[in-house]
């Protein structure tokens, strides 16, 4: 059984394109990062995992059910943290997070309170009164309180400072290891890097490529930095040309030895060759279709 | 009931106000009738004679002199009125709020059936209708007795019913259309209840425009019909529940469908 297992979910609003054809899968226990330019189609697939809007077309499972027949059921095991963390602005910290159990039918106080301790949250300010952060932190506590199988987590470390995003990913780490489920979405390449087994990439909507995190920095392409001249080789294979201070950088994906045969006749007074790093990887997947 | 709970809290201080700006007036209308009760018998005859004005406001039926006639007029027109405006803020809000102020997100990824949602919504506006209207039933009681009056009892209850249908009926409406907005609900929910009132005053100005008491739930609220009659407009009530009906069948059928952005 998989954790979350979508095939072609497609939802259209109106005529604009949310999301097309999204099939991907998480497995149970999985830590998996679902990264995307904004704009790219991350929360319209998380809304429809969660049943807050209707997909046009396609299925959805989460946990082994189906997002429409049994969202209710899916929910009770489901932990959400929306990416703009939004309360009922008169009501206490202590209150909302309260709201959040009782409206599960759960007494979750014991937990809460061990989240809101680790976190630094006082549960006794109001919610207008808070940062973007601190909502944040409530929204934490809120979807982590009644130990859910699959967390699904949007955008989840905007507005922490760096401290609280390490907290908060140990956290995250705890429960993994407990055996749920992780799906998280972000704009920022290093966490899905440092945090995610598997990883998803999604651009106008649609899935570029789905992996094992180490697999997506893995390409044929190494990048090449090239000095003392200012152009490259005049060969097929160069992307994401970029000027240095004395030479030139690129991705190079062709063959080897034509480079080098290329390189023989041009005045370069230095070259370095790397894997390329999965910035530059991701940077390409969102501007073009291949590598 | 968890929903609600957290709605009625959500809702007290709006309650409260509404409450107790109206109860007060009906309580300061009911305690200085003594005082205008012997000019009233004189004006009871201007009122009546006032041509299109009287008819309005119903006074060309009855004795604004006697104390029902007075308290069906005057009172009438701050539950009737005031209950109007609360019960639409509170239908009209009830649902777009939670879109209004993002909290959407948070209430419909918890696992309650969007039904769920809507009844306990819905039950939560009923809840503070009934209890402003207790107050009011009670306060014009007690000032009534205060000042020594012992009003018609029938006629009482069904003006109090009737008052009651009418801002259940306007929630109702509004609590409908609060479904399919996300945003604007005071502005609608008050327009809408400006409507009714202005709908029901021109249906008493010329029998031409009396077809006007079907489309508001002020129709069946006429004091005049209701003391002369001893009890409700059966036609105009039973078209009222109707629109009640199809206020609250139109919202739980669009949050079924609604996309919760």
């Amino acid at each position: 059984m998989y954790a979350i297992k979508t095939d072609s979910l497609t939802k259209y609003y109106g005529t604009s394109r949310g999301i097309t054809d999204i099939s991907l899968t998480v497995s149970e226990g999985d830590f998996f990062g679902f990264i995307g330019p904004n704009g790219a189609g991350k929360s319209t697939t998380i809304r429809s995992l969660l049943g807050l809007i209707a997909p046009t077309s396609g299925s959805a499972e989460l946990l082994g059910m189906d997002i429409r027949r049994q969202k209710n059921k899916i929910l009770k095991e489901t932990g959400y943290m929306p990416s703009e963390a939004s309360f009922y602005r008169d009501m206490k910290v202590r209150e909302v997070i309260r709201y959040s159990a009782a409206l599960r039918g759960l007494d979750c106080q014991k937990e809460a309170a061990r989240l809101i301790d680790r976190l630094e949250l006082d549960p006794n300010k109001k919610i207008r009164e808070l940062s973007l952060g601190n909502r944040k932190k409530v929204s934490i506590v809120c979807a982590l309180q009644h130990h859910p199988r699959l967390l699904i987590l949007d955008e989840p470390t905007s507005g922490l400072d760096p401290l609280m995003q390490r907290e908060f990913f140990t956290l995250l780490n705890e429960r993994n290891a407990n055996g749920a489920a992780i799906f998280l979405s972000s704009h920022i390449l290093s966490e899905i890097q440092r945090y995610c087994r598997h990883a998803a990439v999604i651009r106008e909507g649609s899935i570029l490529i789905c992996d094992e995190t180490k697999h997506l920095g893995h390409t044929r392409a190494k990048q090449i930095t090239l000095f003392g001249v200012s152009a490259p080789p005049a060969i097929d294979g160069i992307k994401n040309l970029e000027p240095t201070e004395d030479g030139v950088k690129f991705l190079y994906s062709g063959d080897l030895q034509t480079l080098l045969h290329a390189l023989s006749s041009m005045p370069v007074t230095d070259m370095n060759m790397t894997e390329p790093d999965m910035e530059d990887i991701f940077m390409h997947y969102y501007r073009s279709d291949d590598i | 009931m968890t929903i609600l709970k957290h709605e009625l809290k959500q809702g007290r201080n709006a309650l409260i106000i509404w409450t107790a700006v109206i109860v007060s007036m009906l309580g300061i209308c009911i305690l200085i009738y003594p005082e205008m009760g012997s000019q009233m018998t004189e004006l009871s005859g201007a009122f009546a004679n006032m041509g299109g004005f009287s008819a309005a406001f119903g006074m060309d039926k009855i004795n604004f002199g006697e104390f029902m006639g007075f308290f069906s007029v005057e009172c009438g027109n701050i539950l009737g009125l005031g209950g109007a405006f609360f019960a639409a803020l509170l239908g009209i809000s009830a649902l777009s709020k939670e879109e209004k102020e993002h909290t959407a997100e948070f209430l419909f990824t918890h696992p309650l059936s969007r039904n769920k949602i809507v009844f306990q919504k819905g039950l939560s506006v009923l809840v503070q209708i009934i209890i402003l209207n207790a107050m009011a039933i009670f306060i014009c009681l007690l000032s009534a007795f205060l000042i020594g009056e012992k009003p018609d009892i029938r006629s009482l209850a069904m003006l109090f019913l009737a008052y009651l249908i009418m801002q259940i009926e306007t929630a109702a409406i509004c609590f409908g259309v609060s479904a399919w907005i996300n945003g604007g609900g005071p502005g609608i929910g008050l327009g809408s209840a400006a409507l009714f009132y202005f709908l029901n005053l021109v249906s008493n100005l010329t029998t031409h425009a009396e077809f006007l008491k079907f489309f508001t739930p002020f129709g069946y609220t006429d004091g005049a019909d209701i003391l002369i009659n001893g009890s409700l407009r059966a036609e105009y009530t039973a078209v009222g529940l109707l629109f009640t009906a199809a206020g609250i069948a139109s919202a739980f059928w669009k949050y079924q469908r609604k996309d919760i952005m």
